[in-house]
């Protein structure tokens, strides 16, 4: 599998998903800076976690004008897969390329600990290695992250089956409770309508061995290899 | 004229001849200064002349507590900072200990206290962008964040304002620049509402062939200025560190640097950037004292003079005087001199970056530091006596004196062991960190292998299985009672709470937070303090390699307990062999490794019981903590044991509380023994204590093992179910202990 990663200055979780996708897919990934205007040819297109210009203006909002980013726009629209984590799911809605908007969490305060989150949907390059339904963990850290859409908008994305990740108890249950930043219908992550962009909050590439607490990001990264094999 | 000629036109006169217009002297205008009368006079015989306002300003901070160590130095100096682990000790930017294949950890802690107070967000947030610039200005990528927070009692009106402020402010920085926040101690004590302590420690990684040093040597050499532009936050903001509060501190907050961390990351990646090259010659950054104190620094060890045209500096206010310039503490800037010719690959880099690149003077052999703005000298001075005159006090002090031992019979005692379990851990001393430590990004960088809640964080020096794990603390209480003995236990209590994670403790760093040093009694606390964290890290081989002084954390005349807070770094060098306090297995045996003579005095529970804090602190006996950690650490490495705690705050039924906490599972505990009394056993705070668990195939090894190397262990209980159940008291489930163990900081907080 062959991907880029877009770096923006801070960035910084470009290592982090580096590190993942090395590890996983067996081969580095190009590291694109914001102010090219090209992305190689890529299997995959990632934007990482981090602030982009210090989440100045609106989280995502400055990166979203970067030069490289109409790049990325006509690649994925032209077919390209494209997975956005956390600041990059804020730099997606930033651009246009998903639906809604992420706001301040809901106690206005950054929240970094592991969540649980359903798989909607194990039909997609993104998640064809999890089980349909499975209730997986990934740690969230974020400022941002409070998923927002218009009633219309909300409603297609649930009738087009654009929702990836919902929050979750540990058994899969939804509600309220794990709830960690008050987004609506606990989305924590949405695919586009061809279901070959992906944004989510959850950080997959932090839970990928043992040591760090957990592997379950690792399917996310098999399922993409397997889908480009 | 271009700069050159400005800076060069000196002609024929000596540099000497340069001399600045002097400054209208009042006695005003030196007490603005924080200069005493006699250090006026100090400073008029080592210039001869009457100083210019810039001079007098650069004098004024250079001679600042906070920049001199004019109280401390004469203390500081006994303190042990050799080791064969030690590549830099205290008077660089940070300490550097070898983690051997070729890794340094570079270091520091340092403090942010009345900044803090005065305005919490900005002061917390620029106390963390110091630390990081201390530690990657040497070369190093920071890798791990903590601090040691100390706030007033919980009910005081600032608390709840404060704490929010100080966190999110850490919050705001570490997380934006992409290093987790893994670890760190929070206290709340009334003896800290008007001074609350934030200190922030960071911890970087760096090639041992790749570490940078702030000595300019060589003449002719380019001064480059990075980072951010130059405004007038935070002049004096040195010197106002150096001071007592007073009723009007208040208005103090224009002397409040403002952080952005954006920039700050921008700055890490230009300068790794720029360190992959071999243009630098020196660096350091601008923290207290802005462009003074770097300027002085790197001349200083050099051996040479600067010659500087503040003309050419990055500037984000119209009409900035000299002064103004010298002594700002605008954030995220550093000071460089280059190898000639190396200036415009430099600049490319950190145009890259979007950051400032001003070559702003040139290193000199007159040994002066030579300040032009719009054609005229601002200030010549000699940098070798700007250095090395600060005057330095052996302040007088008088000894605390020694406090009774308290035993279980001057407590009021309880009747209900479970039910002061739950009081304390569902209380301001003992209650989860949740709350602050989940706001602080603690994975970000995908090494985290021990996250905040347990005796030390771990995370894997990257690309590497070996383990870094850093820890602070301290017990101001202790100290407070006992200097020497509270020394000791802040510095042991890091090297143990190393230790039960697996690690090989290596150095140390240090934040002496102290009152108000012309105080012989605040005086008497500093130096017993030292004397005991001197005795425990020549006892435990564990050396200080950096640190920060701060002193007058007094406000109108009362004062701080003394707070040396203790930053400790430690290798592990396998990952999968490390341990951690949590239960693993029902089954598992309990052992208490140390003796327990029920030490109460300054303990939790006496704080519980009478509502206050009395006699002496529980002692620390050197030989026996390396003894029984050294055999702790040998039953981790040997893969005995299943989980490692070490008691300390609260006592051993704590320590088992925690660690049923952490896994969800319960506990079954034998009573106390018959020659000691219930709560003393309990709650006492006896040192040189760790609770380990064993499988049980393997108990009866492990026992004889520390039998035969004559350390204390007993069988106390064994892991079981989900409730805690001590024999003869009520049994309590572990479910409703951790619902009042987090409920505490969200309550008082949210």
């Amino acid at each position: 599998m062959r991907s880029s990663v877009i770096v923006f200055p801070a960035s910084n979780c470009d290592r982090d998903i580096a590190v993942a996708l090395e590890q996983i897919s067996g081969s580095k990934p190009d590291m694109v800076w914001h102010g090219e205007t090209s992305v190689p040819s890529s299997d995959l297109i990632v934007i990482p976690g981090g602030f982009s210009f210090g989440d100045y203006l609106r989280s995502g909002a400055m990166a979203a004008q970067s030069p490289i980013m109409k790049d990325v726009i006509s690649k994925a629209k032209a077919g390209t897969p494209v997975l956005g984590i956390c600041n990059g799911f804020q730099v997606l809605v930033e651009s246009g390329l998903l639906p809604g908007a992420l706001m301040r969490n809901r106690d206005i305060k950054f929240i970094c600990k592991d969540v649980f989150l359903n798989v909607e949907r194990n039909d997609t390059i993104f998640t064809r290695k999890y089980a349909a339904g499975e209730t997986v963990k990934y740690p969230v850290a974020h400022h941002d992250g409070n998923y927002f859409a218009s009633p219309d908008v909300l409603a297609e994305i649930e009738d087009n089956g654009q929702v990836a990740f919902r929050y979750a108890s540990e058994d899969g249950e939804v509600s309220e409770a794990d709830n960690p930043n008050g987004s609506l219908n606990n989305i924590a992550g949405i695919y586009n309508k061809e279901l070959s962009v992906l944004g989510l909050m959850p950080h997959p590439e932090r839970l990928i061995s043992a040591e760090l607490g957990g592997s379950d990001g690792v399917l996310m990264f098999e399922s993409l290899v397997e889908a480009f094999a | 004229m271009s700069e050159k000629e400005i800076m060069n036109n000196e002609g024929g006169m000596s540099q000497k001849d340069l001399i600045p217009e002097p400054v209208e002297i009042t006695d005003a205008l030196i007490a603005e200064h924080g200069l005493s009368g006699d250090e006026y006079v100090h400073l008029l015989e080592i210039l001869g002349r009457v100083p210019s306002s810039t001079e007098l300003g650069i004098f004024s901070v250079m001679w600042s507590e906070h920049c001199s160590y004019k109280s401390s130095r004469f203390h500081l100096k006994k303190l042990p900072v050799d080791g064969p682990q030690v590549i830099q000790g205290p008077g660089e930017n940070a300490g550097v200990v070898d983690l051997g294949d070729g890794v340094a950890a570079i270091f520091k802690m340092e403090s942010h206290n009345h900044p803090s107070y005065i305005e919490p967000f900005q002061g917390a947030a620029t106390g963390v962008g110091g630390i990081m610039r201390d530690v990657f200005t040497m070369g190093a990528r920071p890798v791990a964040n903590l601090n040691a927070l100390r706030f007033g009692e919980p009910d005081h009106a600032k608390t709840r304002h404060l704490v929010n402020g100080v966190v999110a402010g850490i919050a705001a920085y570490g997380n934006c620049m992409g290093v987790p926040t893994v670890g760190g101690e929070t206290n709340f004590d009334k003896r800290y509402n008007q001074n609350i302590l934030v200190n922030a420690m960071c911890v970087g990684l760096a090639d041992t062939d790749k570490i940078f040093y702030s000595a300019a040597k060589g003449v002719g050499l380019p001064v480059v200025y990075v980072g951010s532009k130059t405004g007038r936050d935070g002049i004096h903001g040195a010197t106002m560190a150096s001071a007592e509060f007073d009723d009007e501190t208040d208005e103090k907050r224009p002397t409040v640097q403002v952080g952005d961390p954006f920039t700050e990351k921008l700055l890490l990646e230009a300068c790794l950037e720029l360190m992959n090259s071999d243009a630098i010659i020196a660096i350091q950054d601008m923290g207290a004292a802005g462009l003074t104190s770097s300027s002085v620094e790197m001349a200083d060890k050099g051996g040479v003079g600067f010659t500087m045209n503040l003309d050419l500096v990055p500037q984000r206010e119209d009409g900035m005087t000299a002064y103004e310039m010298m002594l700002s503490e605008s954030q995220e800037r550093m000071l460089m001199v280059l190898k000639p010719g190396s200036e415009p690959a430099a600049k490319a880099i950190f145009d890259k970056w979007d950051l400032d690149f001003a070559v702003i003077g040139e290193t000199t052999d007159t040994g002066r530091l030579i300040v032009h703005h719009k054609g005229e000298v601002e200030a010549n001075l000699e940098v070798a006596t700007l250095a090395d005159s600060a005057p330095e006090y052996q302040r007088p002090y008088t000894k605390t004196a020694k406090a009774e031992t308290i035993t279980a019979d001057d407590i009021p005692p309880t009747n209900n062991i479970t039910e002061t379990l739950i009081k304390l851990m569902s209380g301001p001393h003992l209650s989860s960190r949740r709350w602050i430590y989940q706001q602080y990004d603690h994975m970000v960088m995908g090494d985290t292998v021990q996250r905040p809640g347990g005796d030390a964080a771990v995370v894997r020096v990257h690309g590497t299985n070996k383990g870094l794990a850093s820890t602070t603390d301290v017990t101001p209480r202790y100290c407070y009672a006992d200097p020497y003995e509270g020394g000791k236990q802040a510095v042991v209590e890091t090297w143990r709470n190393l230790t039960a994670v697996g690690a090989t403790p290596l150095a140390i760093t240090n934040c002496l937070n102290f009152g108000n040093p012309t105080r012989p009694e605040i005086m008497g606390q500093f130096v017993g303090c030292l004397e005991g964290m001197g005795d425990a890290c020549r006892a435990l081989s564990y050396p200080i390699v950096s640190g920060n002084v701060s002193l007058y954390n007094e406000t109108n005349g009362v004062g701080i307990p003394p707070t040396p807070a203790i930053g400790g770094i430690g290798l592990i060098d396998d990952i999968a062999i490390q341990a951690s306090l949590v239960f693993k297995t029902e089954g598992d045996v309990i052992i208490l490794i140390g003796d327990t003579q029920g030490q109460l005095g300054q303990s939790l529970y006496q704080e519980l019981q009478t509502g206050d804090f009395a006699g002496a602190p529980p002692s620390v006996d050197l030989s026996t903590e390396l003894k029984h950690g050294d055999m702790v650490r040998r039953l981790i490495t040997a893969q005995k044991v299943s989980a490692v705690h070490d008691v300390s705050d609260g006592g051993l039924l704590v320590a088992i509380a925690d660690m049923a906490i952490a896994s969800g599972l319960g506990a079954e505990l034998r009573a106390a023994p018959d020659d000691i009394a219930a709560e003393a056993y309990w709650f006492g705070e006896d040192q040189a204590r760790y609770v380990v668990t064993v499988p049980a195939e393997n108990k009866d090894a492990v026992l004889t093992e520390l039998q035969t190397a004559q350390i204390p262990a007993n069988e106390i209980g064994v892991v079981s179910g989900s409730d805690l159940i001590i024999e003869g008291a009520d049994s309590l489930a572990i479910t409703q202990l951790t619902e009042r163990f987090e409920a505490y900081l969200p309550n008082l907080l949210a």
